[in-house]
């Protein structure tokens, strides 16, 4: 008993460590910048409360539960040796983590007001709304592929930085040729694909893979899939923002 | 009481998250994989402790840290007394690149998806990248990226330069890196970008150009966030660049310990 209640009392001091940062910087701002009380301190605190208590919460389940998953997954996989599952299942976990995402609901909706504006689509309820989701379908779809060629990558042990640094030639190249409303648009969808389940579940998932193969290095070989999955949504939006 | 209504909501969103993860698990599970996974108890314990840790995260922030924060955005993006374009002279907002870069830089920290990546980090090295190191590393990018991202929305100067500037950065810091460094450098942008930066860093971005004359929040507000994603690339490339030239120095010096 005792050595559980001293190892949760060390997972919420460490969440507090991290999260002292941000107490600072916004104690610092509110009380000598701006010079102005906390609204509502009883109610901060109490959130403050919440949010230690369940990164710790988060962390703890992380160590037992999602990063074990991701690898018991990752050696099911290998021991199956069918690629053709392995990267059907790549493809399903990148599509349909993404599609849902409220992150990229938020940016879906914004980016059709601005291309409406700009008088590229018709300026009403329907049209929006259907180019949102267009946007959300085609940003899920480049996850998934992205998850593809990563784990692609993890099984062939291609050199990831030639792949990324072709993806930066394809991105700058497109946008030139984009529209210039899709760009600012196209740039922030990269950030917000990957929340904060999904990231865990796919590095154990890479860094599984890359230690049941053989040859394969977890350093070299197992990170990388989040990498994939931030630049191939720029390149999709972009390519959208020419075809549409 | 609005505590616990705040609670079940965020419970709520936070399943629907997981929804189709746990579905394409289970599918998969069942019709290709058809084995046993080890230790399946402490897993699924493990899993509900990561929603109900991350509802209450969510909460906590939505209720002390994301309202403070849009506020002190807005104050402090609308405080320079610009009326017109011509009035606007980047050096007003200094307060403004401060706030960026401390919050950029908080938030960063705060990240647990960025958490969890520097855990398995250290691990997978066998302790040779230091988890908190990492952390650091990714935060000082962070920071530089949302700042000069805010300089570049109050100058209104074209994204894509800076963009294409960060790419030319980062292929040349490529060169000189070690091979099992790039990957989780490249990894380390799309990771600080998640449940914490995110809203704090869309809010700013907003009230800047909102309250900066002659931007507009539709054209001018996006691109903060993929300064936040591709910075952190660079400070991580140059950390461990600076962390392996350090190495070497101390192995150069031979004889002193003996």
């Amino acid at each position: 008993m005792t050595i559980v209640f001293k190892a949760l009392a060390r997972r919420i001091l460490n969440a507090f460590r991290d999260l002292a940062p941000i107490i600072v910087v916004i104690a610092f701002f509110q009380i000598v910048v701006l010079q102005q009380p906390f609204p509502n301190l009883a109610d901060t605190l109490v959130g403050l409360v919440c949010v230690v208590l369940g990164l710790a919460l988060f962390i703890h389940g992380l160590e037992s539960g999602l990063f074990p998953l991701g690898e018991a997954i990752a050696q099911a996989f290998a021991k199956k040796s069918s690629v053709v599952a392995l990267l059907s299942f790549a493809f399903c976990l990148g599509f349909g983590t993404t599609v849902a995402e409220p992150a990229l609901m938020a940016v879906a909706t914004e980016a059709a007001s601005v291309v409406a504006q700009s008088g590229h689509i018709a300026d009403n309820e329907n049209v929006r709304a259907s180019y949102a989701f267009s946007l959300r379908i085609v940003v899920a779809l480049s996850v998934g592929t992205a998850v593809v060629i990563g784990v692609f990558r993890i099984l062939k042990g291609w050199p990831i930085h030639v792949m990324i640094i072709s993806g930066y030639a394809i991105v700058t190249c497109l946008t030139f040729l984009a529209p210039r409303e899709i760009i600012g648009i196209a740039y922030d969808s990269g950030g917000v694909t990957t929340s904060t389940i999904t990231v865990p579940l796919l590095t154990a998932l890479g860094v599984g893979l890359a230690s049941s193969i053989r040859g394969r290095n977890p350093m070299v070989d197992g990170f990388g899939l989040i990498a994939f999955a931030s630049i191939t949504p720029m390149i999709f939006v972009l390519v959208y923002g020419m075809v549409s | 009481m609005s505590l616990l209504l705040d609670l079940a909501n965020s419970l709520g969103s936070t399943l629907r998250d997981v929804v189709p993860i746990v579905v394409i698990l289970v599918v998969f599970q069942v019709l290709v994989l058809r084995q046993r996974l080890p230790r399946l108890k402490q897993i699924i314990t493990g899993f509900v402790l990561v929603v109900l840790g991350l509802s209450l995260f969510l909460v906590g922030l939505n209720d002390a840290l994301f309202p403070i924060g849009e506020t002190m955005a807005a104050q402090l993006t609308s405080s320079s007394g610009a009326t017109n374009v011509d009035q606007v002279r980047w050096m007003d907002y200094m307060m403004v690149y401060a706030f960026a870069a401390a919050i950029g830089f908080a938030t960063a920290v705060a990240e647990p998806a960025l958490i969890a990546v520097s855990m398995k980090a250290q691990t997978a090295s066998g302790g040779t990248i230091d988890a908190w190191g990492l952390r650091i590393a990714v935060a000082f990018g962070a920071a530089i990226g949302v700042s000069l991202g805010c300089f570049r929305i109050v100058t209104g100067t074209p994204l894509q330069w800076y963009i294409m500037g960060i790419y030319i950065v980062v292929m040349i810091l490529t060169i000189f890196s070690n091979r099992t460094i790039m990957p989780l450098a490249y990894d380390s942008g799309g990771v600080t970008t998640s449940t914490v930066t995110v809203p704090v860093v869309a809010a700013l971005g907003l009230g800047l150009a909102s309250n900066v004359p002659g931007r507009s929040p539709l054209v001018d507000g996006f691109g903060l966030i993929a300064f936040t994603c591709a910075f952190p690339i660079m400070t991580v490339l140059g950390y461990s660049l600076i962390v392996s030239r350090l190495g070497k120095k101390k192995n150069d010096q031979p004889g002193l310990e003996e």
